[in-house]
């Protein structure tokens, strides 16, 4: 942790050296442009005024430079037990990002200073620093840290086995931050008959997945909901090139359609395994095989997309402290119905092979998963007001676990540079152990401001 | 004075031996409302071969609030059919900024659209109908920006006048199906096809909205090996007269045959934007 802040604490400094060089130069322009147009530009907002000398800074710059601040906080809206803070989420974060494009490669760095209330820490979260080449006409190579996604499910992720980081997702950071960085090697081919992605990932990134220290969950050795008492330390799969994930997509667009096949050879994204020996959460060995197609259905836009998840550490399903492997389905419709109002639906099905023998050695007293899980996904976005004001709506609802979770927000662009939200995470479940009812006691409303340059 | 009438006897007289065959008889309006909109279609929408152009809109309420858009626009026309492939670069406001845009657009279905989010490396398809969603909250819609299917109106060419010193046709343009306006009447100049004024009005038969070119600039271009000169519309205005919201466009750096391939036009270029023809 503490490298880490040296690092932000260096980076911060080129930031700083860059502007101060750049400075002078920037003000004599600004100066220039006063006087030729003064009357119109002391006529402006102050603000306004403020952003255009920002702005002929920045083009002075010999890199772009582009970035946000923002204040974000949410709260519980109960008592956790199984947590200390209230707050869910207090955090101001300040991003630059910076791009050169050269002829032979481009660059790229996008870092997260921010001081998080909830941590109580300062903490420097580089997202991108790569370089993209393109060796030959057919070929493309992205090199660094990178934010990778790829299938066709809306916050649905079958075959997209890249990190995610679910506790942004559940406390109401922006979307942006549910992909978390991964450090990896992408070559990318281009063919007439194909297109061909691979990614090489030499250690393991997995999840930011719910560890307790923020968001209580179901622990199954305790038996019951957790959090700070119980926080998750996986066994690490840090081993450089031993601790390797591979992700490979073939895909290509016929007529407006795009299709696509999948492989992954790595591990359980988030700690699901568990040595009881050593009494440690692990990261079972898994590899994904699946397809997707995309395009267009009727009035709106379908998409399907099925994965086979090998739990290579369980195959027979008999070691009750590992996944089973699983078969995952996903279908989805999306429609405008009205004038910007769209509905998007989809299904989602998880099935558990291997499931009699799961069954019968499963400890006595343990809870039970079923053998297929149901979710139904529904999200309604509105926007208003020129596309100023959105609305947006996204339930996920499983028939099978009985649970719900729902994720209202409002967001207005109160200028071109300024936003303001208010969003909730709801979690509702009759049970304890599943999968979004293991959430409920951290139901969190939040709000943030963010000003963009 | 004199001049002038030879002038319209000779323009309309060449106007007649060119459109109607028989040359006996004036043209069916229908039948001149549709040639006419088919060479707007052509001169408003697909001029060149390929085209490329930085636009900047500003979206303006009626209180002089100012929100701005600025974009690149690559164009390329399908040479085997009347199909066409947008590609649109964001870079301003903030919150749009590097994100792409693609539109493969076909002449006789609802287009194709992607969009890709570089914050999250999403590819995502788009289902937005063309008919009648606005382009990025401003006063055009997407079919504005693009051009709607000449098939899904009914055209008749109601008269000749002068416009701003011009002469135009007046064309009447009718939804087959039911949208947000029951009527568009377009003034279209005779020379150079381009609109030079729309008129759109709304179920009760109101005037809610007009379109207008405020600026035609000549853009030169090679065009199979021959010097043209191409008119486009390089500032436009749409304005909604019921809420008194208006949309300015400005187009700036506008060439014609650069030389755009197809291969452009795919998530290749989504995710990775071409540098050459953005910057």
């Amino acid at each position: 942790m503490r490298r880490l802040v040296s690092r932000g604490v260096v980076i911060l400094g080129i930031f700083l050296l860059l502007l101060i060089e750049n400075t002078r130069a920037a003000g004599a322009q600004v100066e220039t442009g006063k006087e030729q147009g003064g009357h119109k530009i002391r006529a402006k907002l102050s603000s306004d005024e403020t952003f255009t000398k920002w702005k002929s800074f920045l083009e002075t710059l010999p890199f772009e430079l582009h970035g946000f601040w923002e204040a974000h906080g949410g709260l519980r809206a109960q008592d956790d037990p199984h947590e200390s803070k209230t707050a869910t989420l207090g955090e101001s974060r300040f991003q630059l990002h910076l791009f050169k494009a050269l002829d032979w490669a481009k660059f790229r760095i996008k870092n997260d200073f921010l001081y998080d209330g909830v941590a109580e820490e300062a903490k420097d979260d580089l997202r991108e620093a790569n370089a993209l080449f393109t060796p030959f006409e057919f070929m493309e190579m992205k090199v660094g840290r990178q934010i990778l996604t790829w299938g066709t499910g809306d916050y649905l992720f079958i075959n997209d086995l890249f990190p995610k980081d679910y506790n942004s997702f559940l406390i109401g950071r922006d979307d942006e931050y549910l992909k978390a960085p991964s450090d990896a090697l992408k070559a990318s081919f281009y063919t007439q008959a194909f297109n061909l992605d691979f990614v090489y990932t030499p250690q393991f990134d997995p999840d930011r997945f719910i560890d307790g220290k923020r968001l209580s969950y179901f622990n199954p050795q305790l038996g019951r909901l957790a959090g700070e008492d119980a926080v998750i330390y996986p066994r690490k799969r840090n081993e450089w090139f031993k601790d390797s994930e591979i992700a490979v997509r073939l895909y290509r667009e016929i007529q407006g359609y795009g299709l696509a096949l999948y492989g992954y050879n790595g591990f359980w994204k988030s700690p699901v395994g568990f040595d009881s020996q050593a009494g440690r959460a692990t990261f079972p060995r898994l590899s994904v095989y699946g397809l997707s197609a995309r395009g267009k259905v009727w009035k709106g836009i379908g998409n399907f997309e099925v994965g086979y998840y090998d739990s290579r550490e369980d195959r027979s399903g008999e070691n009750p402290f590992l996944p089973n492997s699983q078969l995952q389905y996903l279908t989805g419709y999306e429609q405008e119905l009205a004038e910007d109002f769209t509905v998007g639906v989809q299904y989602y099905l998880e099935q558990m092979l291997q499931f009699g023998t799961y069954k019968h050695t499963l400890p006595g007293g343990s809870q039970a998963a079923d053998e297929f899980r149901h979710v139904t996904t529904l999200r309604l976005t509105k926007l208003l007001l020129y596309q100023n004001l959105k609305l947006s709506l996204l339930t996920f609802y499983s028939p099978s676990d009985q649970d719900v979770y729902i994720r209202p927000n409002v967001h207005y662009k109160i200028t071109d540079h300024w936003g303001a939200e208010v969003g909730a995470n709801i979690f509702v479940g009759e049970k304890d152990h599943t999968f979004f009812g293991q959430f409920k006691d951290n139901t969190n409303v939040y709000s943030g401001l963010r000003w963009s340059f | 004075m004199k001049a002038h009438y030879w002038l319209a006897l000779v323009l309309s007289l060449s106007l007649l031996a060119t459109t109607a065959p028989g040359a006996t008889q004036p043209l069916e309006p229908q039948k001149a409302g549709v040639e006419i909109m088919e060479k707007e279609q052509q001169a408003f929408y697909s001029q060149g071969k390929d085209m490329k152009a930085e636009i900047r809109m500003e979206l303006i309420t009626a209180t002089g609030e100012k929100r701005t858009r600025v974009l690149t626009m690559l164009r390329w026309n399908d040479p085997k059919s009347k199909n066409q492939k947008y590609f649109l670069y964001f870079r301003e406001p903030a919150d749009v900024r590097s994100m792409t845009f693609m539109v493969w657009k076909y002449s006789g279905k609802e287009s194709d659209r992607w969009i890709y989010v570089p914050a999250v490396d999403l590819v995502r398809r788009i289902a937005a109908r063309d008919a009648r969603s606005s382009f990025v909250g401003s006063d055009f819609t997407y079919e504005e920006i693009s051009g709607r299917n000449i098939s899904a109106d009914a055209h008749s060419l109601l008269r000749e006048e002068k416009l701003g010193g011009r002469n135009c046709y007046v064309v009447e343009s009718v939804p087959k199906e039911p949208i947000d306006y029951v009527k568009r009447v377009s003034w279209i100049d005779k020379t150079t096809f381009l609109p030079l004024k729309e008129e759109y009005y709304d179920v009760q038969n109101q005037l809610a909205r007009v379109f207008t070119a405020d600026k035609i600039e000549e853009v030169a271009a090679a065009e199979d090996r021959e010097r043209k000169s191409f008119p486009t519309v390089t500032k436009r205005t749409m304005k909604n007269l019921k809420t008194g919201h208006r949309t300015e466009v400005t187009f700036t750096s506008v060439s014609y045959n650069v030389g755009l391939q197809d291969n452009i036009f795919t998530e290749r270029y989504l995710r990775n934007p071409p540098e050459r023809w953005i910057k």
